[in-house]
């Protein structure tokens, strides 16, 4: 497919999403969730076109994007996990996950994905399921009870299934 | 053409007639911790065996339909530490930690026969009983549980199974027999308060409303839920969302909106999918709409995505955000009840308040009254998570005190393996990031929104976290602290900087760089933020700090002066040493130590050099006789 063609389809996609919204300001919050859906992230061309079709200044739209966590500004890898540092998952040793997945990805801090886009670690204030705690998810699945060890095994059973 | 109007009584009647000619009920949890759990997976096995037998299964009881066994996807059933959880009717076998191998015996025995697995049943750990249903489950009957009361039981995607217990017929007297005011009138004499933290009694929120100039006015239910450690509006809103649509629509009713937006967090996608579906069904039906029961006045439901941001739970920012906007706080006046969004009188509720409504309506305010405290009608929603043996949802009356909820409903204080210490409670804490941390004095206290407060802590959302005492309670506050100064808006400076002072002070405590005046400079700090803050964030931002220094002091002085962390977890005061009971001699510490600060010959215990360690914790690490202590 050409560059032209593609970007096309980039807008196209845009152009239905904010059809489905009315081209309404005032949903600027489910409009951006919808194009996440589809990119994983918010490509910095299509906020300016999300604004200009909206009749925004692109600041406030970016303005809105960065002021919730849930928007992500960067491309995410292809899995996402969020380990929970809810008060219950705290107390359980969640900090003792995040360590293991850390240092067995190479990340830290301040890099949160992989070079090969493979994987972003990331905290989260609780997910709800603090019955289970230590909780992680990773993309839309949530496991409970986790262990460092049990961390380690489910990046090692995604390495193996991508590597198959 | 006008719909018919929705008749209640006959959905009712006939989905009870459909129920009783089907022979079984096999009802599987798919909250959110039992599917974590592999709980669809079992409810396909067990389908699959069903079906092997012959039987007409249906997946969803249809009042025109016969089937010999139904399976129903519940909410979650608060238990959730021993999922997943079937089970079986009409006599109610209660089966945990089930797993897809487990199907055909389920099947073979308490569909086919009437035995219940008795291998799947809850055995009482403190008394070594088998419990065959909930009701001979000590976690389940030391509570009350009514708002919660269907879910779990229910299938909480069918509106029919909502009707036939009764669903909707509050919001129909509501509004067919009931005057706004006399709403009002009714929900402020049951005393019902807000569950969402600032507890300000729901009747008066609406009466302030109804009187409002202009034709339109808004309910908000709240499902933010940005609290770390509650789920209790997560359930239900995944367990029983018509529970919560019905209290949307009383609420309407009380103030005379027409509009209501449900707020759900992002992190929520299941509460997500079951409201919206709630909605979708209600309106299908009649139900919501046009011609709200014959009335004329109309509802409209909309359910909102947040985005992930706590701030979004103060009231004026979730505005805002629904407004499309950054969710920052305003002040106020004015009030959401006088200006609220788009500028139009609005309500905002929780979504535990909301779902507790129909109730009152039901049964009247003086059933509602009968229960809880003088100053705090009714039951509440806990989360109990934490060191505690039995995790998971309850619901209690108020004046229970933090005694019965801990070791009567939770079954005691655990180790970090799990098991029972005894005389191993240290605190709870209560309220989240907005509340406080209580101790064992506090163990017999009955619990409601007053005591709480007079002793610095909060009902808040309901989040009890219970902690033993291996739990350094200044890195309890420095994690709020961190939760909170993440959080912060940013649009004060009190807040905004305070926050990461405190924050600041509270590093230098842990990691070893604080004397005495650094306590009270926190302490100073914390009352400016609290004083100065625009909104409620940083105002009870302070409170995690305030009650740990205010009844765990001793700690803090024993990091500042004594140079030691009584619960042995900041790794700055660490003292390792080597138990020479526990020491084999077998060196692994002394080659992983990085810096050479292990000596000890071969079979003979091992020392550490306490000048040359740095702490580190290698040493804990490599040995495989829990040796090393004071780590
Ligand atoms: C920072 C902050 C976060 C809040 N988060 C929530 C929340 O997640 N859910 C909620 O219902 N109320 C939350 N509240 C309280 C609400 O602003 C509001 O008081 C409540 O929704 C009113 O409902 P109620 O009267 O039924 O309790 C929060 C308040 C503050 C200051
Ligand atoms: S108190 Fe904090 S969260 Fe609230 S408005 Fe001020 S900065 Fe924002
Ligand atoms: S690893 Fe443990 S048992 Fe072995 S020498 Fe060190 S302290 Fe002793
Ligand atoms: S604290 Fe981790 S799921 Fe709630
Ligand atoms: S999710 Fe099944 S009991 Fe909580």
């Amino acid at each position: 497919m050409s560059c032209e063609a593609c970007k096309k389809q980039k807008f196209e996609k845009v152009c239905r999403i904010l059809e489905e919204h009315q081209a309404d300001k005032s949903n600027l919050i489910p409009i951006l969730h919808a194009v996440q859906r589809e990119y994983r992230y918010l490509p910095e061309e299509i906020l300016t076109y999300i604004a200009t079709s909206l009749n925004m200044p692109p600041a406030k739209v970016y303005g809105v994007a960065s002021f919730y966590a849930h928007f992500a500004l960067e491309p995410k890898g292809k899995y996402v996990i969020h380990i929970c540092d809810g008060t219950a998952c705290h107390v359980k040793g969640s900090i003792a996950i995040l360590e293991a997945m850390q240092q067995k990805l190479g990340l830290d801090k301040e890099k949160c994905t992989t070079d090969d886009q493979l994987f972003t670690v990331e905290t989260v204030s609780c997910l709800g399921a603090c019955g289970m705690a230590p909780v992680i998810t990773i993309n839309e699945d949530v496991h409970g009870l986790v262990t460092p060890e049990k961390a380690e095994n489910l990046i090692e059973e995604i390495l193996e299934k991508e590597k198959a | 053409m006008i719909a018919a109007t929705v008749n209640l009584e006959l959905i009712k009647e006939n989905y009870l007639k459909a129920l009783g000619k089907t022979q079984r009920q096999i009802v599987v949890c798919a909250g959110t911790a039992c599917v974590a759990n592999g709980s669809l997976k079992v409810f396909e096995a067990v389908k699959e065996q069903v079906e092997k037998k012959d039987l007409d299964v249906s997946v969803k009881l249809e009042s025109d339909k016969d089937a010999d066994v139904v399976m129903a996807k519940t909410g979650c059933r608060g238990f959730c530490q021993v999922g997943p959880l079937v089970t079986v009717r009409p006599q109610e076998y209660h089966y945990v930690r089930v797993k897809p191998e487990d199907a055909a015996e389920i099947v073979e025995s308490s569909v086919a026969d009437d035995k219940p697995v008795e291998r799947l049943l809850y055995s009482d750990p403190a008394t070594g009983n088998t419990c065959r249903t909930t009701k001979d489950i000590p976690f389940y009957t030391r509570q009350n549980r009514t708002v919660l009361d269907e879910c779990g039981k229910i299938d909480a995607c069918n509106i029919e199974e909502y009707i036939s217990h009764n669903g909707y017929f509050a919001a129909r007297k509501a509004f067919t027999e009931m005057q706004p005011q006399q709403i009002c009138d009714q929900v402020l004499e049951s005393g019902l308060r807000g569950r969402g933290g600032g507890g300000f009694p729901t009747g008066k929120k609406w009466a302030l409303t109804l009187p409002q100039p202009g034709e339109k006015k808004y309910v908000i239910c709240n499902g933010d839920e940005g609290d770390p450690g509650a789920f209790m509006d997560r359930s239900l809103m995944e367990g029983n969302p018509h529970r919560v649509l019905e209290g949307m629509m009383i609420a309407a009713r009380a103030i005379g909106a027409d509009e209501a937006y449900v707020y759900v967090r992002a992190e929520y996608p299941l509460a997500v999918s079951r409201v919206s579906e709630a909605v979708r069904d209600a309106e299908q039906l009649g139900i919501l709409g046009e011609d709200v029961f014959g009335t004329g006045s109309s509802l409209k439901i909309k359910v909102l995505e947040g985005a992930g941001a706590f701030v979004c739970g103060e009231e004026t920012a979730l505005i805002a955000s629904i407004e499309g906007r950054r969710g920052m706080p305003n002040p106020k006046p004015p009030f959401p009840a006088q200006s609220g969004l788009w500028g139009r009188p609005t309500c905002i509720n929780n979504v535990e308040t909301l779902a507790t409504v129909p109730l009152i309506i039901q049964h009247g305010a003086e059933y509602f009254k009968s229960m809880g405290t003088e100053n705090s009608a009714g039951t509440k929603t806990f989360a109990l998570t934490g060191h505690v043996a039995n995790t998971g949802l309850i619901e209690v009356p108020f004046g229970l005190t933090l005694r019965e909820i801990v070791f009567g409903i939770g079954g005691g204080v655990t180790d970090d393996d799990g098991s029972i210490l005894k005389d191993g409670f240290k605190a709870v804490q209560c309220g989240g990031p907005s509340g406080g941390c209580l101790t064992e004095e506090h163990l017999d206290l009955p619990i409601d929104y007053d005591n709480l407060r007079n002793i610095g802590a909060m009902v808040g959302s309901g989040g009890l976290v219970v902690m033993n005492r291996k739990t350094c309670m200044v890195q309890i506050a420095h994690f709020f602290m961190q939760f909170t100064q993440n959080e912060s808006c940013g649009k004060c400076v009190p807040c905004r900087e305070g926050t990461k002072q405190m924050l600041r002070l509270l590093e230098d405590i842990i990691e070893g760089r604080a004397a005495l005046e650094t306590i009270d400079l926190l302490e100073r700090v914390a009352s400016a933020v609290s004083k100065g803050s625009l909104c409620g964030l940083g105002k009870t931002a302070p409170n995690p700090v305030l009650t740990t220094l205010k009844y765990f002091r001793d700690e803090y002085i024993a990091h500042v002066v004594h140079g030691k962390c009584p619960a042995g977890q900041c790794k700055a005061y660490a003292m390792p040493e080597i138990d020479p009971e526990k020491c084999i001699g077998c060196g692994l510490c002394k080659k992983k130590c990085p810096v050479d600060a292990i000596e000890g010959e071969k079979k003979q215990p091992h020392v550490i050099d306490q000048d040359k360690c740095i702490k580190c914790g290698a040493c804990a690490e490599a040995c495989k006789f829990n040796a090393v202590i004071g780590m």
